[in-house]
């Protein structure tokens, strides 16, 4: 039998491609619930059109509470969306758009370790869902900044009401973003980036 | 309006458990382990490590090897190449375990972060979100 698949498989368009330069990436984490807009705000400033890779989740990686007991072996698939900004011919930063439950963290290696740090992007619409991802970035020791995705239908809440309800130290910035658009998705990169930098600044003074 | 309130979980003001150190090998919650053959030990890839082809594929590759190196001419991340072969993350590990084995592939370690960033990474990757 021919096999001719491997003459299909997608790859990069030229423009896409990487220069032989590259020696390394970072990644960042934007972390989120469904439907937060977290493909949204990767798409928006990704150099690639997003791409997405998968994991399958057998019984051993899934919570003792969803199938505890369970004879059958399952499998989920968890997919996780992502884009690329080349930021010099040596350096590429990858952004990862990650659902908010840790059960899913660790199919990844080190995403959430090995990150920069991390945009959570919330709506304030369901705000809860971003507690428990606070708590446990917070947990991990993972730096981050809050996002505000702005939906129009939204409850608008200060800034320092956001604060109080997340309990968030007052270092962590709070930004409103609208994360369909490029510029505005940038500068809350832009505000995490400035806030690791202030923290290794103080972090080498200590 | 009043928005609902979070709890903390450390709400006596206890630091929280200090993050992994950098260095520590094995995180004690990483239970989703595939084996290579015969168990043979996997290289630790990144999603973003970055993948070079360093040789053209052998005759003897597999088709889903041929395609993995024709992809990787030019850098291409873990994730890049999973997305493309349409493989799972742990999949594309064991691929690349066996074509790195083979000095097929060159792998570029990525930067993590460290208990105090490098101030000037920080500085290249704000410089580069600058331009966009």
């Amino acid at each position: 039998m021919d096999f001719k698949g491997s003459d299909t498989i997608p790859g990069p368009r030229t423009e896409d491609q990487l220069p032989h330069t590259a020696e390394a990436a970072v990644k960042i984490v934007i972390v989120g619930g469904f439907g937060v807009g977290k493909t949204t705000m990767v798409g928006s400033v990704s150099e690639i059109r997003p791409l997405t890779t998968e994991e399958t989740m057998t019984q051993a990686g899934i919570g003792v509470d969803d199938n505890f007991g369970s004879d059958t072996k399952t499998a989920t698939t968890v997919a996780m969306d992502f884009g690329r900004i080349s930021i010099t011919d040596q350096l590429v930063l990858y952004l990862f758009g990650t659902p908010g439950q840790e059960r899913f963290w660790f199919l990844w290696n080190g995403l959430f370790e090995g990150a920069l740090g991390a945009v959570v992007l919330i709506d304030t619409r369901r705000l809860e869902v971003s507690f428990d991802v606070i708590g446990r970035l917070e947990e991990r020791g993972v730096p981050f900044v809050v996002a505000v995705n702005s939906f129009p239908d939204a409850p608008r809440y200060g800034i320092d009401d956001l604060r109080a309800a997340l309990d968030l130290d007052e270092e962590i910035p709070i930004v409103e973003c609208d994360v369909r658009r490029r510029a505005s998705s940038r500068d809350v990169l832009m505000t995490l980036m400035h806030f690791l930098h202030s923290l290794a600044v103080s972090g080498a003074l200590r | 309006m009043t928005p609902p309130q979070r709890q903390r979980r450390y709400p006596n003001g206890q630091p929280p458990p200090p993050p992994p150190q950098p260095g520590q090998k094995k995180n004690p919650e990483r239970l989703f382990v595939v084996a290579g053959k015969d168990g043979a030990e996997r290289a630790e890839f990144d999603l973003v490590t970055l993948i070079v082809a360093s040789a053209d594929p052998p005759p003897s590759a597999a088709p889903e090897q041929a395609a993995l190196l024709r992809l990787c001419t030019t850098p291409l991340s873990v994730a890049e190449l999973s997305a493309y072969l349409s493989l799972p993350f742990s999949a594309m590990t064991v691929l690349l375990t066996d074509l790195l084995t083979a000095d097929l592939v060159t792998a570029r370690a990525p930067i993590v972060r460290q208990a105090v960033a490098d101030r000037s990474l920080l500085e290249a990757v704000m410089h580069g979100l600058q331009r966009l």
